[in-house]
């Protein structure tokens, strides 16, 4: 029980320290500190410019993929020096956010089932920034239950043609390629009838439209598909294996480790201190249990570094991270705003309390509990992989897709 | 980093938990409540022969002299087998008070015969309704003699030695009690739960001994109760697992409507809710024993912080265990409310969860 590196750990952290100290945008390093979660703004310069000059010149150093091997444009480090490198990057790290979904979920997934000469001309311009990549999995009528997807590619000799809707798309706008995951045969069981492409975003018949979501931001896009032709050569997987290549995607998504989401429990202890409330025993009583909470969560990513750091997985511990942090954030934002009082009301970062950090979290934190695995299909996946309980009756899971009732379209 | 255990504590763990699954099967405690007897003889001798409970006393003063980290596992082990021991007064606090603040002497003579289990001995500060405060402590000691009522004293019936919290001319400060001497009179009261008994002691111009300096009493009370809410955070997360696993089982074997009703969402999310619950718990308690063992300046902070949510991880697994259970879990053969009563034990004793919320609060604010 200990805090400490091992020798190794600690040389490794030492090489990483001092390579951040040479080459970060340290110019940048105020305006990314107070920069809030979701979509980076920066006043000074583009923030994609920013993003992509800093992820070029980590990957000239193979800290950009820090795990891939070196072919591929990564750097060969274990699991425990990529979670090092990742407290050593600290508040740089903000800048990834275009690469994230092609770094954590496309790039492992095109590794996995690319040939050999895609992969090589592929993932190295993934890793260092020059190409965007994008998610095109989810649909107006399939997001928890994915392998409903209606999309459909169809085959015309060496091509295949596609058509429909994805939604949810982060990046969509600025992605270079897309992962997409496609229904080829409507006449068999659901997740028998899927095939996975990737395609270049910028093909005649690909329009994104931007999602105005309720915060007002638009990270996440439509994506529709006219006609769009894709060579056969970009399927991933046999055609009706797209299942199977979606798993390999998914399983990336919830691999992330170590890092602990933020919560804005310490924001909130900031605010009850500049109010005077430190004292209220009603304002206790809430803040100490928002704080065990994030405190559990900082402790139970450290249980699985040092997993990680013993050469072992991580246990099930991992899987609850994402459910603890998006309620956990949305519980604080409305205490926060009722200790606000009326001036809780105002949005305008100008004249709003502590910048308005607590309506902006208010107004996303319903986004972290739906993306990447809902509250709900999250609590499916710890009853059952973890607690071993038996799995949902699915009642559609043998018929062919195509007799599968279905509602009015949602939206 | 290293925040778990090491492999050689692990092994220990599983000796401990396979003892208690030999010595202390559920009919051990049953028998304990069942008899109104305030603990199990047998077991605590066999407990204290093997030196489990006394892991963290030195070998000078009768201990195994192993650590703290090694009781945590240890009370981990107490925890889920529901062991109907004394082990929060004895070990947790008596024991730990005397090692913190007492003479020489008083270390010689009492910690190798708590360490050895030949004498029981308990914590009274409790008098009344509300969390420890001075203007609640009537108990007084005046020309060496206390005198005053306290109530509830855990294994007060059966304690052979007490720390008692009274008032003096310099304030509150504790004392040593020898519970076989003259003016001593005490009473079993109805325990919620009956696995850990409750006493009422009344003390007529009883001859007591001051442990630590005087005027310190709540201050060394406050100090020893964040020691003690770590290791009972580990009996916490021991009996919050074992509920959970009770519930786990339940539900995969009681069909209902054609099915185990562990395949319905509502159970199962109850179910990951229980489990989400309790492994923050666990984590915050790995981190209180990292603090506990290293007497690091974070122990406030850690053993308030272990302490919320450890009592809410044990009530919430504990309550939707019987949940689980449906109407079969409202019975008394079943032992789903032998959980529900230990973990409102273990949710009292050192204080409640409003008193260690303020110090929770207090103690990030001392460390920001």
């Amino acid at each position: 029980m200990n805090f400490d590196d091992t020798p190794e750990e600690a040389a490794f952290r030492a090489r990483a320290r001092a390579w951040i100290a040479d080459n970060a945008p340290h110019a940048l390093k105020p305006e990314l500190e107070v920069a809030g979660f979701g979509h980076l703004h920066l006043q000074s310069t583009d923030a994609l410019a920013a993003s992509k000059a800093w992820q070029k010149k980590k990957a000239g150093a193979g800290w950009a993929a820090p795990r891939w091997p070196k072919i591929y444009g990564g750097g060969e480090v274990s699991p425990i020096e990529q979670v090092i490198w990742g407290q050593e990057e600290g508040v740089y790290a903000k800048l990834a956010g275009p690469f994230v979904i092609g770094l954590g979920m496309c790039g492992p997934t095109v590794m996995h089932w690319a040939s050999e000469e895609q992969k090589r001309s592929l993932l190295p311009r993934l890793a260092a920034g020059e190409d965007i990549w994008c998610q095109l999995f989810s649909e107006p009528v399939a997001g928890s239950d994915l392998a409903g997807i209606r999309t459909r590619a169809e085959r015309d000799g060496d091509e295949w043609v596609i058509n429909g809707q994805k939604i949810w798309t982060s990046g969509a706008l600025d992605a270079d390629w897309g992962l997409l995951i496609t229904r080829t045969d409507p006449g068999v069981a659901k997740h028998r009838g899927l095939t996975m492409f990737f395609l270049d975003m910028k093909s005649p018949g690909v329009e994104v439209r931007p999602i105005r979501q309720m915060n007002q931001e638009s990270s996440f896009n439509e994506v529709y598909f006219t006609d769009v032709r894709i060579p056969d050569a970009q399927r991933l997987g046999a055609v009706g294996e797209g299942w199977s290549v979606a798993l390999t995607t998914l399983m990336n998504e919830r691999q992330s480790i170590g890092g602990s989401m933020p919560t804005g429990v310490p924001e909130l202890f900031d605010l009850c201190r500049d109010m005077d409330l430190l004292d209220d025993g009603a304002v206790i009583a809430r803040l100490a249990k928002f704080a065990a909470r994030s405190s559990g969560l900082r402790y139970t990513a450290f249980r699985s570094i040092s997993a990680l750091s013993r050469g072992e997985q991580p246990g099930p511990e991992n899987s609850i991270g994402k459910l603890v942090a998006g309620s956990l954030m949305q519980e604080v934002a409305q205490f926060a705003l009722d200790l606000e009082g009326e001036a809780g009301l105002v949005e305008d970062p100008l004249l709003a309390v502590h910048q308005g950090r607590f309506q902006a979290m208010l107004l996303r934190s319903p986004a972290t509990r739906i993306e990447g695995g809902s509250d709900e299909i999250l609590r499916n996946i710890i009853a059952e992989r973890v607690l071993g309980l038996p799995a949902d009756i699915r009642v559609d899971k043998d018929l062919p897709f195509k007799e599968i009732p279905s509602g009015a379209a949602a939206r | 980093m290293q925040l778990d255990f090491s492999e050689e504590q692990r092994a220990l763990q599983a000796d401990v938990r396979r003892f208690f699954e030999r010595a202390c099967p559920i009919s051990t405690v049953r028998k304990v409540i069942d008899s109104g007897d305030s603990h199990d003889p047998v077991l605590w001798k066999q407990v204290s022969e093997q030196g489990f409970l006394a892991a963290a006393i030195p070998e000078a003063f009768g201990g195994a002299g192993a650590g703290y980290l090694e009781l945590c596992l240890v009370a981990e082990e107490v925890g889920r087998a529901l062991a109907p021991l004394p082990a929060v007064s004895s070990l947790y606090q008596a024991a730990e008070l005397i090692l913190m603040t007492g003479s020489d002497a008083q270390k010689r003579t009492w910690l190798p015969r708590i360490a050895s289990g030949d004498v029981i001995a308990t914590v009274a500060v409790a008098e009344a309704a509300g969390n420890v405060a001075a203007d609640l402590i009537s108990a007084q000691v005046s020309g060496g003699k206390l005198t005053g009522r306290k109530w509830p004293v855990s294994d007060g019936l059966v304690a052979d030695l007490a720390i008692v919290a009274a008032r003096c001319d310099q304030g509150i400060s504790l004392y040593l009690v020898d519970l076989a001497s003259a003016g001593v009179s005490r009473r079993a009261v109805k325990s919620i739960d009956p696995s850990r008994p409750q006493a009422e002691i009344l003390f007529d111009g009883v001859a007591v001994e001051l442990l630590g300096a005087a005027g310190e009493g709540l201050g060394l009370i406050d100090a020893v109760r964040d020691r003690a809410a770590i290791l009972v955070a580990f009996e916490q997360i021991g009996g919050a697992q074992a509920a959970l696993d009770m519930a786990r089982d339940y539900a995969l074997g009681r069909y209902a409507f054609g099915r185990p009703i562990g395949g319905f969402q509502a159970i199962k999310h109850m179910l990951a809710d229980m489990y989400v619950s309790l492994e923050l718990a666990r984590s915050n308690s790995y981190y209180g024993a990292w603090a506990l063992a290293t007497n690091a300046p974070q122990l406030p902070l850690a053993a308030a912080t272990a302490r919320v949510s450890a009592i809410e991880a044990y009530k919430l697994c504990s309550s939707n265990n019987i949940q689980t259970h449906g109407g079969m879990g409202f019975t008394w053969e079943f032992d789903c409310h032998l959980h529900y009563r230990r973990a409102r034990y273990l949710a009292s004793v050192l204080g409640t969860s409003p008193l260690w919320e303020r110090k929770l609060v207090a103690a990030y604010r001392s460390a920001a």
